[in-house]
């Protein structure tokens, strides 16, 4: 049994601040090459190490991120 | 994504219903957005959407009441303390909040911020303050450290020309109307989670009758401050938070203990390092 | 309290009123020549009866944007200042207007400009009918010339600012506020039930129930395009007043040759010059506006088409005179007569005035 989490970011409401990658403590979140619809570099997850803490939603000033958490 | 994983029966974190759909019109970073979110989660929390009016300020925040799914009044420049009055007053079963920047607030409002906290009116202010005017175009505002540039102190606050920067949440402190005053950020996520506790506490403090609960929430601007977000952050870490303390300063009508006349009487200009 | 025969002043009046009328707010800051109405209010306590709230804000600008603020919630909510205090207030007014926000005003007028005098005056007509802030926007506004209407309008006004959803003025002066006079009261009318607010404010912020949408109080619009399509509503808005709510009195006007056009107090004095003129044999009427906005344009259009000649008498440097000049398109003489800064005028010089600007003259 292991704890493991996902997020899930809406890219087009994300503006790419980049104050969600700080505060990830297992550095999950980068911000994409790519740009979405308002022409962001959204933020994504880049590795599989989530843990579901949820800080990088509780700091988000949009409110872009979703937040999963299991035992697998 | 992990289909295991996300799953509705696994979610522990996602935005809170009592923001609306409306997308948010704030600069990539900036603390309002996370500041709206945490009110909207403590309506939610407190089970009050249906008994919550928020007062809206001019300045960037003047759209709040797109964002917040309550009922909300705009109220003209700095006016908003003076609408919650009265809003209370009138509907005391209501929970009244206002939402004011520090233009409005600290400058343009600032009577009807010290009579309506010096009357006890029993609501809640949350103040955003970010050291400047931030919609009109990074003006100076009554925040503004000495020596940070603006827009209209290009080559820094001199005191000798603009004056002091106000510190008006430890005056408001001093005054026996204020209930709950404390002073928070937004920019990692142990000070959401304290700031969410503070917020929670003042619109939890309207049950008791004793009186304004005010929470100033110390913010960025990195449009106004001309920095990148995560730059913006800790440029507030290292010259805002120096000049404007974060803690409680006044809880259950009592100063907080090791709050004495030197925090409360400022001395020295606060000034950008 | 039912019909009863009272002496008064009118500032208390119009406390009474307030009080009478269901009103759940006043919000108010002392100021010469109205202090009366927040005393009277104070003293009677209506929050130990009624239930109506009662206080004295920092500011007349406060005081207005407790207006805002309460009335936006769907309640009955009313303020009092004379001019230097309504001045204060502009900023204000135009907003609840914008907002189309229900609420009543009092300005119990005093001379002017600046701090002016503390006596009677009728200078802020034009602040008070052509929109004294900023925008396109009108006051209703109603003009008593006794106590008994100070006290009357105070019931007609929540009725009217309900209607049209929009802020009425009570356009007194210094003299009708002071003067003492017999008045009949009326019954009293229960404060509106939480169940009659919602019904009668289902616009109002009193707290979103699930069943509906969020409701915003605001006259903020980013998209001018929007705007203006706001704007022309208001506008259709203003054109069913000034259709179907006009007021006015005509007093001796059925064979008057000449008449004066007056409001307020100067209808008072002006009447007595009507009965002066008559003695003396000339057939003068008085043709008294009691809506100010709307103005009864068509009305008194109607009557000039008989006489020969219309003074205006204002304690002002002239300022209806300019609707009484575009009503009667200048088909007939109109001139204007005022004493102002707080002097009130004496019949005696009304009719002289009449005698040496419109017959003589």
């Amino acid at each position: 049994m292991a704890i493991k989490g996902e997020i899930v970011i809406d890219r087009e409401r994300c503006k790419g601040c980049g104050v969600c990658l700080g505060a990830c403590p297992k550095s999950v979140i980068a911000l994409s090459k790519n740009v979405n619809g308002k022409g962001y570099n959204y933020a994504e997850a880049v590795k599989d190490e989530c843990i579901g803490c949820a800080s990088c939603a509780i700091v988000c000033p949009d409110g872009v991120i979703s937040v999963y958490k299991a035992n697998l | 994504m992990n289909s295991d994983i996300v799953k509705p029966e696994n979610l522990v974190y996602s935005r809170t219903k009592v923001l609306t759909d409306a997308t948010m019109h704030y600069c990539p970073g900036c603390g309002h957005g996370t500041t709206h979110r945490i009110v909207a989660e403590v309506i939610e929390e407190l089970g009050i959407q249906d008994q919550t009016v928020g007062v809206a300020p001019v300045g960037c925040s003047v759209l709040a009441y797109n964002y917040f799914d309550v009922d909300f009044q705009e109220a003209a420049h700095g006016r908003a303390p003076a609408l919650a009055t009265a809003v209370k007053r009138l509907n005391p079963n209501l929970f009244v909040f206002t939402y004011q920047g520090d233009g409005d607030l600290a400058a343009i409002g600032t009577a009807e911020t010290i009579h309506a906290a010096n009357r006890g009116e029993n609501i809640t202010m949350v103040f955003v303050n970010n050291g400047i005017y931030g919609m009109t175009g990074g003006q100076m505002a009554p925040t503004t450290l000495v020596g940070m540039k603006s827009a209209t102190t290009p080559y820094g606050r001199n005191v000798e020309l603009n004056g002091y920067p106000l510190r008006l949440t430890e005056i408001l402190a001093t005054l026996p109307g204020t209930y709950f005053v404390t002073r928070q950020s937004v920019h990692t996520p142990a000070a959401v989670r304290k700031a969410k506790k503070a917020i929670k506490q003042a619109f939890e403090n309207q049950k008791l009758k004793k009186g304004l609960s005010f929470v100033e929430i110390v913010s960025n601007c990195n449009s106004g401050w001309k920095m990148t977000p995560v730059q913006a952050n800790k440029w507030m870490e290292e010259n805002m938070f120096p000049n404007y303390p974060i803690g409680d300063i006044k809880v259950e009508g009592k100063l907080v203990e090791g709050i004495g006349l030197d925090r409360l009487v400022v001395s020295s200009p606060l000034t950008v390092k | 309290m039912a019909k009863e025969l009272k002496l008064m002043k009118g500032n208390e009046a119009i406390a009474q009123a307030m009080i009478a009328s269901g009103c759940d707010g006043y919000f108010g800051y002392p100021i010469t020549p109205q202090s009366e109405v927040m005393e009277t209010l104070m003293a009677e306590k209506p929050w130990e009866t009624t239930g109506m709230v009662v206080l004295q804000a920092e500011s007349e600008v406060a005081s207005i944007n407790m207006v805002y603020g309460g009335a936006a919630t769907g309640k009955k909510v009313a303020t009092s200042s004379s001019s230097p205090g309504i001045s204060l207030m502009q900023e204000g007014l135009t907003y609840l207007a914008g907002a189309e926000i229900p609420c009543l005003i009092i300005n119990v007028m005093r001379g002017g400009p600046g701090l002016g005098t503390i006596q009677p005056s009728q200078s802020d007509y034009f602040q008070s009918t052509k929109g004294g802030g900023h925008g396109d926007y009108q006051l209703f506004t109603l003009a008593p010339a006794s106590v008994q209407e100070m006290y009357d309008f105070v019931f007609e006004a929540w009725d009217i600012a309900y209607k049209y959803r929009n802020p009425v003025l009570i356009l007194s002066d210094g003299a009708i506020g002071q003067c003492m006079e017999k008045l009949y009261t009326r019954d009293y009318v229960p404060r509106w039930t939480e169940e009659e607010r919602r019904a009668n404010a289902p616009w109002g912020t009193w707290g979103k129930p699930a069943e509906r949408g969020h409701n915003i109080i605001t006259s903020l619009e980013l998209d001018s395009a929007k705007q203006e399509v706001f704007n022309h509503k208001l506008q259709a808005k203003y054109r069913v007043m000034e259709e179907n709510e006009c007021r006015y009195e005509e007093i001796m006007c059925d064979d008057a040759e000449y008449i004066f056009v007056a409001y307020g107090s100067s209808s008072r004095i002006s009447m007595k010059a009507v009965q002066m003129a008559r003695e003396k044999g000339i057939k003068v009427g008085l043709f008294r506006p009691i809506t100010l906005y709307p103005f009864p344009k068509k009305a008194l259009a109607e009557r000039a088409k008989q006489v020969k000649g219309i003074l205006t008498v204002e304690m002002s440097a002239g300022q209806m005179v300019e609707d009484v000049r575009l009503a009667t398109e200048c088909n007939v003489k109109v001139e204007h007569f005022g004493r102002f800064g707080g002097i009130i005028p004496t019949p005696t010089e009304v009719l002289e005035a009449l005698e040496n600007q419109i017959i003589k003259g």
